[in-house]
């Protein structure tokens, strides 16, 4: 498996490829990944001049840590297997398809990733997808879809193009994603992929954002795609385990290996009926602290 | 001759300054000299008037003759008529080889410039020029030297009497007809008359120029009438829409906001910040972001501030407002907020002397805990400059920038890592304004550097989140995007002198060489 496929993707910042102002130092931001969008942010006449744009930035800067990821025109179109060779040829790390409705949409695109790697000389499995959902008819296939291809890391939800399809609007409430979030997020989960939110445009409601960020995370998400840098701690804090967390976790780990040793099933832990059901749950949180680059204990260490 | 900060300082250049060469932010800590006074005209017979008809006729009557010195302040910045009314009258009258010594220039002076040319204005003195004043100094054009001084050391080189004053044209908002002058009230209303204050002291004759002649007295007056020979009425002195506007929005450019909470962020885990602080800040985007973001940290800790310094805005004023501070210490306002807050009692007008000057018995900037600054550029030794371009063309200004740094125990230079193409972060900058040991820290949106001499604060912030580096770090980043540039081609003659402060040369501006493409 290629070991990006479960890496850490709290946040992952929209960007027009074609803006070399936004595309040249995201990085400052620290965002877990970027999407360099060939898409809606580029205009039907530009989309040859994003892909240029879009190539020489994946070819001369350094990002630093930061997934690169990029969008692709929709399959209806005639763009996106160009896109797919340049994006490829840069050297991103993951493709994101849009409008994606079925699990073949997944395997027409990876088709092209394959003959891309052979082409440009990356290494075969190299290059990840994750999927955006858009509409009724991909909310209601999610499992399919995530189970496509062993490529595939994770869905997103795009609740614009989604909730016109839904013929509704979005409210800022959620109301209107509700069934979508919670559908793809089972269906992620069920398939063991990553599951990403739609963004939150309103930038100027940073309360209305924290409260949808509170509410993904609650929901069981690992991640929202942003739009602006000024979102990115939010999420980061939000999606971070906190240091009682993370303490109470490690406690959580060590008892639980020492009591299964001595054959004791149930006991607690600062007053919490602890078993083994909480076992992977406490590892996944010192996980994440690790990935987050908070944990400075030592457990779990290779 | 070598100075204090590696700047090779030519013989003929302190020949003809008769001035020296850096040695040092304290070399002349207790230094002792008599002040210098003006020539005093008095004023007995109670039926004599100072109203004078007109510009001309004042000139005439201070006896206006080639080679004189005339100075001005820049309290209306970018919308003063003030400089232009009276270089073109003395242009008129054929005078020439004037010195100008402004306390600064903008690109509102622009019109002067063939008065340079001609050689009507043959010396420059100023905190520092933009616009086509720089260009025609940098390219050559003043038969004379530019002189960039700071706030403080202007007022240091008029009370040594190192620089004499022939005539001062003070702009006045509102003035009496015996020459009381305020900064408040009027069309041209700038708040304060700080920078006024020492040509008002030292200069041998002082013209108050106003479009708002108010009845006797205009009490409490900024400038007394006890220093005041003339006073002329003009149509307008100023546009009052360049001089103080409504308050900037405060940015939303996250890479300057992100720049901002990193300083907030260091400010509060420094030494320094704990009840009874005081602090001073610019006008750019991430210094007035980091006023609002301390402002609230200091709500959320309970931390009061003593007093704040400035060139103030209305994010200073609100924290007089919201009591988060005790008093405000005022030598310019830069919109209307701040002229507003002049009306507080707790907000005091302070002059360029008492703020800066550095050879007066201790100036306010002594006194700072945290200066917040920007640079154009910052080398490897901490030395800024904040005059000359990375083009080499003059344009900016020294301000307070020097004296602060070296008054305050904690000196933060904010900076974007990279001015479009070109680092700020670099080697060696094209021309140093402030030493490296004055400057404490260097934010960057990039990571934040602090000087190695300040073991103290290193050690401060050793468990502190933010992303520290070294100095040497952050200019590799730098050269790792852009490349390292060529250096600015220059002529051998010298057409600027970057004074410090404590009257010594810091370095020299030499005259700009047309870029040309190398052979290879």
């Amino acid at each position: 498996m290629n070991p990006n496929k479960k890496r850490l993707r709290r946040t992952m910042m929209f960007l027009n490829a074609q803006k070399p102002g936004l595309i040249k130092d995201p990085y400052i931001y620290k965002p877990d990944s970027i999407m360099l969008d060939l898409e809606d942010a580029v205009a039907e006449n530009q989309k040859d001049a994003a892909r240029f744009s879009l190539y020489h930035a994946l070819q001369t800067i350094d990002y630093r840590g930061c997934e690169k990821v990029v969008r692709i025109n929709g399959l209806e179109t005639a763009f996106w297997r160009e896109d797919v060779r340049c994006a490829v040829a840069g050297g991103c790390d993951s493709i994101r398809i849009p409008k994606t409705e079925s699990a073949q949409d997944v395997k027409t695109v990876e088709e092209v990733i394959i003959q891309s790697e052979k082409e440009f000389g990356r290494e075969p499995g190299s290059v990840l997808i994750m999927a955006a959902i858009e509409s009724a008819r991909g909310v209601m296939r999610a499992l399919d879809i995530c189970e496509s291809s062993e490529r595939l890391f994770g869905i997103a939800l795009s609740g614009g193009d989604y909730t016109k399809d839904l013929q509704t609007r979005i409210t800022g409430t959620g109301i209107e994603l509700m069934g979508a979030r919670q559908n793809m997020v089972i269906a992620a989960r069920a398939a063991g992929v990553q599951c990403f939110d739609t963004v939150y445009t309103d930038m100027n409601d940073m309360a209305g954002f924290q409260q949808d960020v509170e509410t993904i995370h609650l929901m069981g998400f690992d991640g929202k795609s942003i739009i602006n840098p000024r979102q990115i701690n939010t999420v980061h804090k939000i999606f971070t385990p906190s240091e009682k967390e993370v303490i109470f976790a490690e406690k959580v780990v060590r008892e639980i290996d020492e009591k299964k040793a001595q054959g004791i099933g149930v006991f607690t832990v600062d007053g919490k009926m602890i078993d083994i059901a909480f076992y992977d749950g406490a590892k996944r949180t010192i996980e994440l602290a690790k990935a987050s680059g908070t944990y400075k204990g030592g457990l779990l260490d290779d | 001759m070598i100075n204090a900060v590696g700047r090779d300082i030519p013989e003929e250049i302190l020949e003809k300054t008769g001035k020296e060469v850096f040695q040092g932010v304290h070399h002349f800590d207790g230094y002792t000299y008599r002040k210098h006074g003006p020539l005093t005209q008095a004023v007995i017979n109670s039926d004599g008037s100072k109203l004078v008809a007109g510009i001309h006729d004042v000139l005439v009557k201070c006896g206006i003759k080639d080679g004189m010195t005339v100075s001005f302040h820049h309290h209306f910045r970018e919308g003063d008529y003030v400089v232009n009314m009276v270089m073109e009258e003395i242009h008129k009258m054929g005078i020439r080889d004037i010195t100008i010594c402004a306390s600064s220039l903008g690109k509102a002076h622009d019109p002067i410039v063939p008065y340079i040319e001609d050689g009507t204005i043959s010396n420059i003195y100023s905190s520092g020029v933009r616009g086509k004043i720089g260009e025609a100094i940098s390219h050559g054009k003043l038969k004379g030297l530019a002189v960039m001084q700071s706030h403080g050391g202007r007022v240091r080189s008029l009370v040594t009497g190192e620089r004499q004053i022939d005539i001062a044209f003070i702009g006045a908002p509102t003035c009496d007809d015996y020459g009381n002058c305020r900064g408040i009230g009027g069309n041209s209303n700038c708040g304060v008359l700080s920078y006024a204050i020492a040509d008002s002291l030292h200069a041998d004759k002082v013209v108050a120029i106003t479009d708002c002649l108010v009845p006797f007295p205009n009490f409490p007056a900024h400038i007394s009438m006890t220093r005041v020979d003339y006073v002329v009425e003009v149509d307008a002195i100023g546009d009052p829409k360049k001089i103080a506007t409504g308050a900037a929005k405060p940015t939303t450019d996250q890479r300057k906001l992100m720049m901002a909470d990193y300083c907030t962020e260091f400010v509060v885990n420094s030494p320094y910040f704990k009840d009874g602080f005081s602090y001073q800040t610019g006008v750019g985007g991430a210094s007035i972001a980091s006023t609002i973001s301390l402002a609230k940290e200091m709500k959320e800790r309970n931390v009061h501030m003593r007093f704040g310094v400035g060139g103030l805005t209305k994010p200073m004023c609100d924290l007089l407002i919201n009591n988060q501070v005790d008093c405000l210490l005022d030598t310019q306002d830069f919109d209307l907020d701040a002229v507003e807050s002049v009306k507080d009692l707790r907000h005091f007008r302070i002059s360029a002397g008492q703020y800066a000057d550095p050879f007066n018995k201790g100036a306010v900037v002594n006194k700072l805990d945290f200066v917040i600054l920007a640079a154009l550029e910052v080398d490897e030794k901490f030395n800024c400059n904040v005059v000359v371009g990375s083009d080499g063309v003059i344009t900016g200004a020294q301000g307070g920038h020097p004296d602060t740094a070296a008054g305050a125990k904690c000196a933060i230079v904010i900076t974007p890592l990279l001015q479009g193409r070109i680092p700020a972060i670099c080697t060696e900058v094209t021309t140093v304004t402030t030493p490296g040991e004055s400057v404490d820290v260097v934010i960057t949106d990039y990571g934040i550097a602090i000087n190695p001499k300040r073991t103290d604060l290193i050690e401060a912030m050793k468990d502190v989140d933010l992303p520290f580096k070294t100095i040497e770090e952050l200019r590799e980043i730098a050269q790792s995007i852009t490349g390292e540039p060529e250096r600015v081609k220059f002529e051998d003659r010298v057409v600027g002198v970057i004074e410090s402060r404590d009257g010594t040369i810091m370095d020299v501006v030499r005259q700009i060489k047309p870029f040309e493409f190398s052979e290879e």
